[in-house]
């Protein structure tokens, strides 16, 4: 079985990342200081660069990675279009006004979390009950909703960032890029990743078979519209706490899964822990990069998943005969 | 012994347009059903509808005695087969993958397929001919090896009732009749039975011994194969002149 050796060695990539990320910086942390960190030494202005500063951004950096990429496999499935990532529905769209509109009154804090969240929940139940409508919920009826609805967001965030005094424009450009420097508490973020793939796991081979077709996954016994609406929901929450957390980061959602399907197939049990474990990994490393690369310069972490992620996909792409 | 499924009073209409009127239809273990109508009639609609896929607009649909939209989705899928006019595969995957997927209504929601399973689609594999197919993706088949690979599907489902849309499309000759052989002795022998759409009157008339017309406008007419499939009937049906020849013993139907 080549399964569990997969899942082991993205286990260890993404304490890999996660170490590297806490190591890696403007004060360089060396292997052995951060053991003693980590276990409990005494304080000192290491020990708080790490466990203030580092930690909680590295693991909210690994739960955003891991949520998109978890939501970005499950909207592929849900829609039926290997094209999908998680922000095609308009979710980050909301978000996306939401923050944009509270740095525009100037506020920050809990205030942009709150409108950020809330923008991706309004945006998620009028994509839902739209779709819905009178007719049936076809992944095609969704999927047109969705990106119609992400258009009116893209306007209206067109509309806020021309009406903005140039003094907002660089925050507001870092949100919309997606920018982790804001990202302090990454408990929310951890909770809902482990809450998504506990939910979605016991989901995935109904979903190996939603994959080929509504007719013949209800021919097959999946009880097609309850876990259609239980996946939009899973991948929503996922993508709209991600948003939250680090504003649009693009690539992650779209590319992971991809990635992990030129190698390891499409079967779901597989593929989602593997997303989430990579996506993670990913956005581990190219945050601890973004901080890095420029310093005392901070790149908005979007940006480096895009220039990382474009080659090494377009390379495997290149190789695979699948 | 209760009939394997059983539709009583039944009507369907698909956008505004009866496709069948107080229905009352029998399909007993062992008999191979043939359904035959024009184009756009409402033949899949009418077969998505006895696979519950879809409410019928009036009427009652039993299996084995038990109403069968009281029943779970996959309880159902454990007894009724479909085999589909189209396959989408929008994403990678073998073909031992896809005849794999015939198990899932055995499954629970945490099980692996085991190598009882495994042995299960490999012997459907092979009863199509495409035992030496497995780990070819699905996307490089050709049409009639994606038909096969999904009827193998179908009989690693193992479903007592197999509903066939157009279930010779994409076959060469010799494949139409290795798998019809195939479907209509699974459906004979095993105490199965089968409902077949087809626009092969010559096909139908050699594997089905039951029938069932659609006229449109809810008119329709079942019965025994002798009785039902003659020339005055498929002029009817079809609205063109239709010619029974006998050769070898046969009856051969070719349009006049």
């Amino acid at each position: 079985m080549r399964a569990p050796w997969l899942l082991a060695g993205l286990l260890l990539l993404s304490v890999a990342s996660l170490i590297f990320a806490l190591a890696a910086g403007s004060v360089t942390i060396a292997w052995s200081e951060l053991w003693a960190f980590m276990s409990g030494g005494e304080e000192s202005l290491g020990s708080s660069l790490v466990l203030e500063l580092r930690l909680p951004r590295a693991l909210a950096a690994f739960a955003t990675g891991g949520m998109l990429a978890l939501a970005g496999a499950l909207m592929q499935v849900l829609l039926r279009n290997p094209l999908a990532d998680p922000y095609i529905l308009g979710i980050s769209g909301g978000a996306a006004v939401g923050a944009l509109l509270t740095m525009l009154l100037g506020a920050g804090g809990i205030w942009l979390t709150g409108s950020a969240f809330g923008g991706a929940l309004l945006s998620m139940l009028l994509v839902f009950a739209l779709a819905h409508g009178r007719g049936s919920w076809t992944a095609t009826r969704l999927l047109l909703t969705g990106v119609v609805v992400a258009a009116g967001w893209g306007a209206l965030i067109s509309l806020i960032l021309s009406l903005s005094p140039d003094a907002q424009l660089r925050g507001m450009l870092f949100w919309l890029m997606g920018d982790l420097s804001h990202a302090d508490d990454p408990w929310p973020g951890l909770l809902v990743l482990v809450l998504g793939l506990a939910l979605s796991l016991p989901l995935a081979r109904n979903l190996n078979v939603l994959a080929r077709g509504e007719l013949q996954a209800g021919a097959l016994g999946v009880a097609v519209a309850p876990l259609r609406v239980g996946v939009y929901l899973i991948a929503s929450l996922l993508t709209a706490v991600a948003v939250t957390t680090a504003g649009s980061v693009g690539f992650v959602g779209l590319v992971v899964p991809h990635l992990l399907r030129l190698v390891i197939g499409n079967d779901q049990r597989l593929l989602l822990p593997a997303s989430a474990l990579l996506g993670g990994s990913l956005l581990t490393l190219a945050d601890t990069l973004a901080r890095t690369v420029a310093a005392p310069q901070q790149l908005p972490v979007g940006v480096v998943t895009a220039l990382l992620g474009v080659p090494v996909f377009l390379y495997l792409l290149s190789r695979s005969h699948r | 012994m209760t009939a394997l499924l059983q539709a009583q009073g039944l009507e369907v209409a698909i956008a505004g347009k009866r496709v069948c009127r107080d229905l009352d239809l029998a399909i007993e273990r062992g008999q191979c059903w043939g359904m035959l109508g024009r184009n756009g009639i409402g033949k899949t609609t009418l077969l998505h509808t006895l696979a519950g896929l879809r409410a019928p607009l009036a009427g009652a649909i039993f299996l084995e005695d038990v109403i069968l939209d009281t029943l779970p989705r996959h309880r159902i899928a454990q007894s009724i087969g479909v085999l589909f006019q189209h396959s989408e595969d929008p994403f990678p995957g073998t073909v031992l993958e896809t005849a794999l997927i015939g198990r899932h209504p055995y499954l629970i929601a945490w099980q692996w397929e085991g190598v009882e399973d495994r042995r299960r689609a490999w012997q459907a594999l092979a009863a199509v001919g495409m035992e030496e197919m497995m780990d070819r993706q699905v996307a490089t088949l050709s049409g009639g090896e994606r038909q096969r690979l999904a009827i193998a599907t179908l009989l690693v489902q193992e479903p007592r009732l197999m509903l066939l849309d157009e279930p010779a499309n994409h076959l060469d000759l010799c494949h139409q009749i290795t798998i019809l052989d195939l479907l209509a002795s699974q459906a004979r022998d095993e105490g199965r039975a089968l409902l077949m759409i087809g626009h092969d009157l010559n096909l139908t008339a050699r594997y089905c011994d039951h029938v069932l017309l659609l006229f449109g406008e809810g008119e329709t007419l079942c019965g025994e194969v002798a009785e039902v499939l003659t020339e005055t009937n498929l002029e009817r049906l079809y609205g063109c002149a239709v010619r029974c020849v006998e050769v070898d013993g046969r009856r051969l139907f070719v349009a006049g």
